[in-house]
């Protein structure tokens, strides 16, 4: 990065004189540094997945998790600072709970996702706090349908049929793009299962990165349109996939 | 005009005038100091509600009916309602206390359903959901401000694999037992339900439990006998079961009776005596 502070960076209430909030950048840098997360919005329903490193052969299986769930219909998937997300979780369980309580309704996602970028903006408007290290992409099924967004530790949230923040969001974005390129009504969740778990393990770079858990939500008709984890036998059957996909890929390199 | 409460009947003072560019100004007056008031007697309300073990679950009943004083007011109201896979809640007293309580154990449900994916433990136990209430029914009436119902709590333990029936009322006070039931149904629906149990299971309760078919029957009659005989029910009622492959809640059924014998009493067919 071009910006190594010169003074600018001390706090996020002060503007560089080329109008960057350079704390806001470095939470950027944080975000890139963590394992890909994917969403996938679906004709029939939504996907979340990450790519967990595993930093310790001595962690717990499937532990520090970083899906999670937000309202019956909606989970949130973060890339960055673990801690940050679990948060940001709390605070978007919260949210979702007061939205029930005063209105006797399920939230929607746009309401939640707009809710939650006003709560990580705030984060890049005072000396006393430093943005969310993170970047959150939050999906559920409402009464408008499937739905997706991404907020950015900037406080900004757009909508997207597919996105991805992280390690590699580059590469995991064109494939999503040629992936939904060719498919002109979009893709059920079935198979949108096998693509993502594709698109992680493409990603995934043996050589630099540790090891890895692929982690796999979904909100859809066979979840009974609750966020829930992906069966553990559709994730196996999905990594076979992946893995004899990605080494098909090779033989042809 | 003053709309504050303490004011409201009160006689505007000799010589004041309503000042429209002032209002309530002119002749406010210190608000009467009223007494908080809790509730002190239930309005809409659930009769009776019973509750039954059998082989391999639990069995609860709940007519549909919420009253209003003794005017047969509300005729659908669904008096059983499902918390989580395991867990079925009865409640008979006050219903508006009952969708409050809903409402409060849906939320707690489902916050705990949401962490469940992230740290993956246990959902709550019906003996969970039943301790929780029964603390929150003893911290409302400590307050002076209780939960004016009476309810039964029957589930299935996944991990200890046995039934769960337990009772908790407006005071706090609770018990459990093989056969339960609240209101004037603990008068004349509990001699019927324990002998039906005890028939099959003995006193010790250490024999065969009754079937699924032979509880609910016994449920029917019990059901039956309090129409003929509590004047806050009304002929159409479900029943929840709750087994080891989750809740149950039954359709309104209704039970076959028979009031022929009713035109012979005095004061109650017709008049020719």
């Amino acid at each position: 990065m071009s910006s190594i502070g010169t003074g600018y960076d001390l706090s996020v209430s002060t503007y560089s004189p080329d109008g960057r909030l350079f704390q806001v950048e470095y939470a950027n840098k944080a975000v890139e540094a963590a394992g890909v997360a994917i969403g996938l919005k679906c004709t029939d329903g939504v996907i979340l997945a990450t790519e967990r490193l595993l930093h310790s052969k001595l962690l717990v299986k499937g532990a520090n998790r970083r899906i999670q769930s937000v309202d019956d219909h909606i989970g949130m998937a973060t890339a960055g600072l673990l801690a940050d997300g679990k948060h940001l979780g709390s605070r978007a369980r919260e949210e979702a709970g007061s939205f029930r309580e005063n209105y006797n309704d399920p939230i929607t996602v746009q309401i939640l996702a707009d809710r939650l970028s006003g709560y990580t903006q705030a984060y890049t408007c005072y000396g006393s706090v430093r943005p969310f290290g993170i970047s959150t992409l939050v999906a559920g099924v409402d009464k408008t349908g499937p739905r997706l967004f991404c907020i950015e530790p900037s406080g900004v949230h757009y909508g997207y049929r597919a996105t991805a923040a992280g390690k590699g969001k580059a590469l995991a974005k064109t494939e999503l793009e040629k992936l939904l390129g060719a498919r002109e009504g979009g893709i059920g969740v079935k198979e949108g299962v096998d693509e993502v778990a594709r698109i992680i393990h493409l990603v995934h770079d043996d050589n630099k990165d540790k090891d890895f858990e692929l982690e796999m939500t979904w909100v859809c008709e066979a979840s009974g349109w609750k966020h829930a984890a992906v069966p553990q036998e559709l994730l196996v059957e999905a990594e076979r996939k992946a893995r004899a996909a990605l080494e098909e890929g090779m033989e042809e390199d | 005009m003053n709309h504050h409460p303490g004011a409201w009947g009160q006689p505007l003072p000799a010589h004041a005038q309503f000042d429209m560019f002032n209002p309530g100004q002119s002749y406010r007056q210190a608000p009467k100091a009223a007494p908080i008031t809790h509730t002190q007697q239930p309005l809409v309300t659930g009769t009776s509600v019973l509750g039954i073990k059998y082989e391999g679950g639990v069995m609860l009943a709940a007519d549909n009916l919420a009253s209003y004083g003794s005017l047969a007011r509300f005729r659908d109201i669904q008096r059983l309602h499902p918390l989580g896979k395991q867990t079925v809640i009865a409640a008979s007293g006050d219903m508006s206390d009952f969708q409050w309580l809903k409402k409060e154990l849906d939320s707690i449900l489902r916050e705990e359903n949401g962490l469940s994916l992230t740290d993956s433990h246990p959902s709550l136990s019906p003996q969970h959901i039943y301790d929780f209430l029964a603390n929150l029914f003893y911290a409302r009436r400590s307050k002076m401000n209780p939960l004016w119902n009476a309810m039964l709590v029957g589930g299935w333990d996944n991990k200890k694999n046995e039934s769960f029936l337990g009772f908790v009322d407006l005071l706090g006070t609770t018990y459990s037992a093989p056969t339960l039931a609240t209101g004037y149904g603990a008068h004349i629906a509990t001699p019927l339900l324990r002998e039906a149990y005890e028939d099959k299971a003995g006193i010790d309760g250490k024999g065969p439990l009754l079937t699924a078919e032979e509880a609910e029957k016994v449920l029917a009659d019990c059901m039956k006998v309090l129409f003929y005989r509590d004047a806050r029910s009304i002929n159409k009622y479900q029943t929840a079961t709750v087994t080891s492959e989750g809740v149950k809640i039954s359709d309104s059924k209704s039970v076959e009776t028979e009031w022929g014998f009713a035109e012979s009493l005095r004061g109650y067919g017709a008049q020719n005596q």
